[in-house]
């Protein structure tokens, strides 16, 4: 297997990003960085749409943040969790955005990050990308476990949907970086796509533990192409939560790697999980996507870190495989973000 | 399934916290027995009222039925049952809840797609095998008596 990441031909820089977010996730730690919170029907009538809503909101908020109009964005990269993708389809309809869907689970937001720079680092024509995706606690629930008002208990290994939207705006259009108003723009140097990985773990509530194996996989892939753990300020995963990431880093440590001292986990961050019953942490494409977009990526635009990998986490299931006694795979794409310094971007390269 | 996942399978288990079975018993025998103490409450009632023990017995599961649904439907009643786990899930208020919380969900889908089509999708596998398990009963009790 080839071991070498893949990097972008032209610099690919990050030039916009919006959080839309649900009232839990508001209350949490870093509620207030979000940019746009509603209430979770978000003034619709069905829990799908909401999400749609979701998607659309953060989409436009990037754009406007990056002062960017549809006709300026050559594509957009959106997927979430939801039966064929609908609530990204209705969501982007009133975009006129060409339009790819993507699915990669919870890993969405580093899938689309990941192609999106590619796409507009390739020397392909394509220039500016934007990268959406979303999930929402009760369309999830609804698909995946039971209905809403169904009472149950969740075991302590159990994660929690997070209702939110991030969206991503890319470019590699030199000049596009000082549309990023901050000190740093973060800039995607590499990345490398994950490779699905399938220990056995079929208990749908302990996530974690079926997805940690596949960010290993990844990670070690990564190390191996001539890097080093100490290399970077923080390594970040989607959403293992606290279960997945312990197992993260005890699986890395009997690797040889030591990551304990720099990993986070966006599960983990997104929610004060003892106080409000959200057991292992955040989970869906929705939890690194906001967790990304309004705490991530505003350390690395402060200067605050400077060097980060962002590992998208999966688990690639659906409820029917799962009654069909099939095990939970996983999967993990890395995305390498720097902080670009705004006086070394050769305007008009 | 081979060596390194049963392994791994294993060591996730092993190190996964588990729920807290003995404050689960208590919370369920307490709030599944305040259910059952209620509703022999609500049997001296209605029997008061004049019904004979079938009829006060049938107007207990009636209303048991009745307030869990209007506890679902108003959103209240998962709440509730996320402390009292097998508490309110043994009784006839945790079928009811199967029933109703579907509906409710269902609901945008359309009333016969959506409702119609998936009420039973928690309660159905009771019903089926309930209606089964009773089919052979019968045959048995039948063939108990005439054979």
């Amino acid at each position: 297997m080839n071991p070498q990441a893949f990097k972008p031909q032209k610099r690919v820089f990050i030039i916009g990003q919006a959080s839309v977010v649900g009232q839990q996730e508001r209350m949490g730690p870093i509620g207030d960085a979000f940019d746009i919170s509603e209430k979770d029907d978000f003034g619709m009538d069905t829990w799908e749409k909401a999400e749609a809503e979701m998607q659309r909101l953060a989409l436009g908020c990037a754009m406007s943040k990056a002062g960017l109009r549809e006709g300026d964005i050559d594509c957009m990269l959106a997927g979430d969790l939801i039966n064929q993708c609908i609530s990204s389809n209705f969501g982007l309809l009133d975009y006129n955005i060409p339009y790819l869907g993507l699915y990669g689970a919870c890993s969405t937001c580093a899938e689309g990050m990941l192609l999106g720079s590619l796409l507009c680092g390739g020397g392909t024509g394509v220039t500016r990308c934007a990268a959406v995706t979303s999930s929402h606690y009760c369309s999830a629930e609804r698909q995946f476990r039971f209905p809403l008002e169904y009472g149950g208990q969740r075991t302590p290994t159990a994660q929690w949907t997070v209702t939110g939207s991030g969206a991503f705006l890319l470019s590699s259009i030199p000049e596009d970086a000082f549309r990023n108003t901050g000190a740093f723009i973060p800039e995607i140097v590499e990345c490398m796509p994950g490779c699905a990985v399938d220990r056995g773990i079929s208990d749908v509530n302990n996530m974690g533990a079926a997805m940690a194996p596949s960010a290993v996989n990844t990670l070690k892939r990564y190390f191996e192409s001539g890097h080093s753990p100490e290399e970077f300020d923080w390594i970040v995963t989607g959403d293992l939560g606290s279960e997945g990431s312990a197992i993260l880093i005890d699986l890395m440590h009997a690797e040889g790697y030591n990551i304990q001292r720099n990993h986070r986990d966006c599960g983990k961050i997104i929610y004060n999980s003892e106080a409000t019953d959200k057991h292992a942490g955040g989970s869906g494409c929705g939890c690194s996507a906001v967790v990304m977009a309004a705490n991530i990526l505003t350390n690395i635009m402060k200067g605050t870190v400077r060097d980060i990998l962002f590992l998208g986490t999966g688990a690639l299931m659906n409820p029917m495989s799962l009654n069909q006694k099939q095990s939970i795979p996983g999967i993990a794409h890395l995305v390498k973000i720097t902080a670009a310094e705004k006086s070394e971007i050769e305007v008009g390269q | 399934m081979n060596e390194d996942k049963q392994n791994y399978k294993r060591y996730a288990e092993g190190r996964a916290k588990k729920s807290p079975l003995l404050k689960d018993c208590i919370a369920a025998f307490l709030s599944g027995g305040a259910i059952c103490a209620g509703a022999e409450g609500l049997k001296t009632l209605y029997s008061s009222l004049g019904m004979d023990k079938t009829d006060a017995g049938t107007m207990v599961s009636c209303t048991l039925i009745f307030l869990t649904a209007l506890l679902t439907g108003l959103g209240i009643f998962d709440r509730i049952a996320k402390h009292a786990g097998a508490g309110t899930l043994v009784p006839i208020t945790g079928f009811a809840n199967a029933v109703s919380s579907c509906a409710v969900d269902a609901k945008t889908e359309g009333f016969i797609l959506g409702v119609g089509a998936k009420i039973f999708t928690i309660a159905g596998p009771v019903i089926v095998y309930g209606i089964s398990a009773g089919v052979v009963y019968g045959v048995i009790y039948w063939c108990a008596a005439y054979v």
